[in-house]
Order: structure tokens, then sequence, then C-alpha cells
């Protein structure tokens, strides 16, 4: 029993994890119809820029309860900076372009910054052990499970709650609503889509930035974590259904707990089932859970 | 305009062939490695030209070469033209399948989809210690079609292989696209519901090139392995498909040339950047690839296209 238990919590802790990047993804694709590879490495940067100045933050002296702020501090960073950057300076001038084509130009960015990311940090591994270590312990049965992931599980709630709530119940997340209901219509009626665009990619990098600020802790941050993750998102999205909040944390859920039974019962397996699941339910459901019926165009 | 594709590829097969017993070690890896990478952007090439972009060729590439090395290392038989046909075929029959399912899909669902199962490989050769895990092993291929081959020459000999191999499956794709079906493909992406209201059946076109793609992939990997003389799990991993699509990009989808060339030069500047610049490599590949989006959405092929073009 008590294993059992153990199982669904690790899922639960790695699906909070998975939501965190998936709904930034998801956000993004929903408004602006890019599914944004980069996405993988605004996750390593909020993991590099966290260990950097959390790291400078310990090792000043200062409170060691302040980390935590300075996690956050790391992804509102990546994404006040690198959000604007990117979508001005880069996808702003590839708007009305095929999907596919602003896939690549997405996994374009991602090769530059991936080197960008080793010629600023280094290839050496950046440690962050203490905000892990710090809350302590806690037990389920036997088992003692470190508080930090309570932590994470209670900021993917926060995040997705926040999200649903500036998207459904504010005057800016209705107008949010409209543009990815109809763009050109939205615009007509005098929406700034190209404001919404701005902050949605801003927001959305946030989000990959936290991703990788409370990964930062857990993991030795080093080049190319950033490739791993964003294929896993892409699975958890995709899984959902394309632009869904609520299908983001089903996907996630989904992913999470199954690959927490695959790693207990059938370990040779763990990535195997993750992108078994995504095919299985792209087969039963071609656009995701999630998903809208569409019109086809003659 | 007349089209000089044919002569072209006659001049350049038999120049690469001339290649074989002269050029120095390094360049005849090089050069085979790009034919192989060439044929597997062939088929990637014959996607988009019916519109889709494969973000998974990756699972072919790695079936064929797998394939093609477990022939050898398992099977005991370590001849380098039934090693070929093995990969062809063992990725030809997974895309059978696949296709099947896959050629109902398309844009970015297509490509995640086709990513999804190139991941699903690639996660269980990792994970199987009996093929090596992370690290793969290495094959060694003793015979061509029945004869012995003395050490040294084997892969002079695979290269030119490759160069006949790879001119010829060029030729037919050329002729292929010229024909009903491949001018039915460039109809497909430009608007498919009217291919399907004009009686055409658009899913059986999809599939057919989408079997084509994963066996010319398959091919591409037996001749990669051969010309390595290793495999890994890396072969199936998303950023070798991504490699393949930026090649293809990097061409061009214009001409059957396009995609050896761009592989060429694509193998070239890595080598050079290995060289020099290995920290930037990939930063000037993403480079790259915004400016060929930007300026040149045909890809280089159109330069050598512009001066001719009335």
């Amino acid at each position: 029993m008590s294993n059992i238990l153990a199982v669904l919590f690790d899922g639960v802790v790695y699906s909070s994890w998975l939501f965190l990047m998936a709904a930034g993804l998801t956000l993004i694709y929903g408004v602006m119809k890019i599914l944004n590879i980069a996405h993988g490495s605004l996750y390593a940067l909020g993991g590099y820029t966290a260990a950097t100045i959390a790291g400078a933050w310990l090792a000043a002296g200062h409170a060691a309860v302040g980390s935590f702020a300075m996690l956050v501090v790391a992804a509102l960073l990546v994404g006040l900076v690198m959000g604007p950057l990117l979508e001005r300076g880069l996808l702003k001038w590839m708007y009305g372009k095929n999907e596919v084509v602003l896939l690549l130009v997405t996994y374009a960015a991602f090769l530059i910054l991936e080197d960008a990311i080793k010629l600023i940090w280094g290839v050496e591994s950046k440690l962050l052990p203490e905000p892990y270590s710090l809350p302590g312990n806690f037990q389920i049965g036997t088992l003692a499970y470190p508080v930090y992931n309570l932590l994470l599980i209670a900021v993917a709630v926060i995040v997705g709650t926040a999200l649903a709530w500036a998207l459904y119940r504010t005057r800016q997340g209705k107008l949010l609503l409209a543009v990815i209901h109809d763009r050109e219509v939205s615009a007509a009626m005098g929406i700034n889509v190209n404001r919404v665009y701005l902050v949605t990619f801003t927001v959305g990098s946030m989000l990959a930035g936290l991703g990788g600020a409370l990964t930062a802790p857990m993991i030795a941050v080093s080049p190319g974590i950033g490739v791993e993750v964003i294929v896993l998102s892409f699975a958890v999205v995709v899984v959902g259904g394309l632009g869904s909040l609520g299908g983001a944390a089903l996907g996630a859920l989904m992913v999470g707990i199954v690959r927490s039974l695959a790693v207990r019962y059938w370990p040779e397996a763990e990535l195997f089932t993750i992108y078994l699941v995504m095919a299985m339910v792209l087969i039963a459901r071609p656009k995701g859970l999630f998903s809208a019926p569409e019109a086809r165009r003659i | 305009m007349r089209d000089r594709t044919v002569p072209a590829l006659a001049i350049a097969c038999a120049a690469l062939l001339a290649a074989a017993p002269l050029a120095p070690q390094w360049l005849v890896f090089l050069l085979a490695l790009a034919l192989a990478k060439g044929m597997v952007v062939l088929g990637l090439v014959l996607l988009m030209r019916t519109g889709l972009v494969s973000f998974g060729q990756g699972l072919y590439f790695g079936l064929g070469a797998y394939a093609a090395a477990l022939l050898a290392h398992r099977g005991g038989i370590a001849d380098a033209a039934l090693m070929i046909v093995a990969g062809a075929a063992c990725a030809a029959a997974v895309a059978a399948v696949l296709g099947l399912l896959l050629a109902r899909y398309r844009e970015i669902f297509f490509a995640m989809l086709s990513l999804a199962f190139s991941m699903i490989l690639y996660g269980a050769l990792v994970k199987s210690s009996a093929l090596g895990s992370t690290d793969g092993f290495n094959l060694h291929a003793k015979g061509f079609a029945g004869i012995a081959l003395a050490a040294g020459t084997e892969r002079r000999l695979f290269y030119a292989v490759s160069v006949v191999v790879v001119f010829a499956v060029a030729w037919l794709l050329h002729r292929y696209l010229a024909s009903h079906w491949g001018r039915l493909s460039a109809a497909i992406r430009d608007n498919e519901l009217r291919v399907e209201y004009l009686g055409a059946s658009v899913y059986r076109v999809v599939y057919v090139n989408y079997v084509a793609a994963g066996a010319l992939a398959g091919t591409g990997g037996a001749f990669a392995a051969l010309a390595v003389g290793h495999v890994d799990p890396e072969t199936a991993y998303w950023t070798t498909s991504g490699e393949f699509v930026f090649i293809a990009i990097l061409g061009g989808t214009g001409n059957v040339l396009a995609p050896f060339l761009s592989a060429a030069l694509f193998e070239g500047l890595r080598t050079v950047a290995n060289q020099y610049a290995p920290n930037v490599w990939q930063m000037t590949l993403g480079l790259a690839m915004l400016a060929i989006i930007m300026f040149l959405p045909g890809g280089l092929w159109t330069l050598l296209r512009r001066r001719g073009a009335p």
C-alpha cells in the first residue's frame, strides 16, 4: 500500500514539474501558434541564472531562506529579459509564416542559445544544493521525502490557478481569449494584438525560467539539460491538446504518473512509456485530449 | 527552361566515383557520411514536397543503422550488401506499419507524432544493455556481395557503392517527382481537399511517400553505420532528426541534387568547426538557419537556379 502511495506521490511531484514547463509552452502555442523549441533553452537559462544568483546570495552570507526568493528572481529575470528579446528581436519578423517554419525558427533560436549558455557559463556543472536540503524531510510510511517536493507541487498548483484565474476572470485574460479565437477580428476590434503577443511570450518564458530555477537545486546544472526537457514537455502538451491549459495539467499528470509507475515496476521502459502514452493518445484523439473540432478549409 | 538535372547527376556521380581511389582517407569518410545523410534528406525532401515535415527521420536512420549492424554483430552475416538491404528493408517495414497511422496527420501533429515514435526507439535503445546502451557497439563488414575485402580498402569500396546507389536513387526520385504521382504530391501540399475533389486519394499518395522516405532514411542509416563503423542510440535522437531537417532547409526542396550539396556543405562545415571553433558550432547552425528562412526560403538551391531562370 505504502508502495503505491510512494509511486503516486513521485508521479505527482514529477507532474508538477512537467506542468510548469508545459503551461508556458501551451500558453505560447495557444495564443501565437508557435511551438517554441527555445522553451528548453529558457528552462536551462533559468537553471543557470538561479544557480548563479542564489549561489552568490549564499556566498555573501545572507540568510539561507532568501535563496528561495532568488530562485523566483531568476525566473523573473529570464522572462523579462529573454521574453521580449526573442519576441521583439526574432519572432515578430516571422509572423504569418507556416507553423512548421515557425517551429524551425525556434529550433534555430534553441541552437543559438545552447551555445550562448556554454559561452557564458562554461561547460562545468553548477551546483546549488542548499534550497533543496534546507526545508528538511518528511515521512510517507517508512520512506523519507524532501519537503522541497511539496513546495514544487504547491508552486505548480499556484501557477495553474493563477493562470486560469487570469485567463478566465480578468479583462486582460478575456482579451487574450479573444485573440486566441480570432486574431484578425480582435485586432479590428481594437485589441493591441502585438502587445498581447509580447506579454504572452514573456509570461511563457518566465514559466520556463521558473521551471529551470526550481529544478536547479535538484540537479547538477550542466550543458544540454534543455535538450531532454523540451521533447518531454512537447509530449505533455500534445497529449493534453495544444493550447489548452487544462489539457497541459491533465497531460502532465498522465505522463508523470505513468513515468513513476514505469520507474518503479519496469525501469528499462522509462523513456519508452512516456512517448508511448503520447503516441496512444494521438492515435485515439489525433489532436490531443482537450481539443476543439476545427473546420476544414477549402 | 531545359532541365539539366540528369546530366548534372551523371557528372557528379562520375566525379565522386573518380574520387574513390584517389581522395585522402578523411575526404572519403566525409563524403561517405554526407552521401548517407543526403540520402535521408532526399526522403525528407519528398515528404516536404508533399507538405509534411518529419521531425523523426532519426527513427528510420537509427533502425537502418542498427539493423545493418545487428546483422553483422549478432546474425554473423558480415556482408555489406546484405547489411544495406537489411537496413533498408527493416526501415521500410516499420514505415509501412507506422505510415498507415501517420498518413492521417498533417503539419505540426505529423511532426510531433513522428518525433514521438523516434523517441520511443531512442528510449528502447538507451535502456537495452544487450545493445550497448548509450555507447552502442562497433561493427565490421568483412565482404561485399560475397567478395572478401582486403583490410584498408573496405571504406573506399563502401563509399563507391554508396555513390552508385545514391545517384541511382536520386535519378529515380527525379523521375518520380516529374510523374503523375510526384505532381500529385505538390498538389497535396497546396490544397489537399481540392485533390480529393478531383478524385485522387491523398491518403495513398502520402502513405507511399512516407514509406519511401522511411526506406531512404534506413538505407542512409546503413551506409552511415558502414562508414563510421559504429552505431549508438544518438542516431535515433531528436537532435539527429533536427539535423536532417536543417540540411533539407539549407538545400531547399527544389531539386534532388540539393540535399547532397547541402549535406556535403554541412559535413564540411562541421569538420572545420570541430577543428577551430567547437563551441560555436550550434550557434553557427542556428544563425545560418535563420538567415536561410529569412532571405532564401527556397534554400541554397535557389541561388543556383536564379542565374539561369527567366
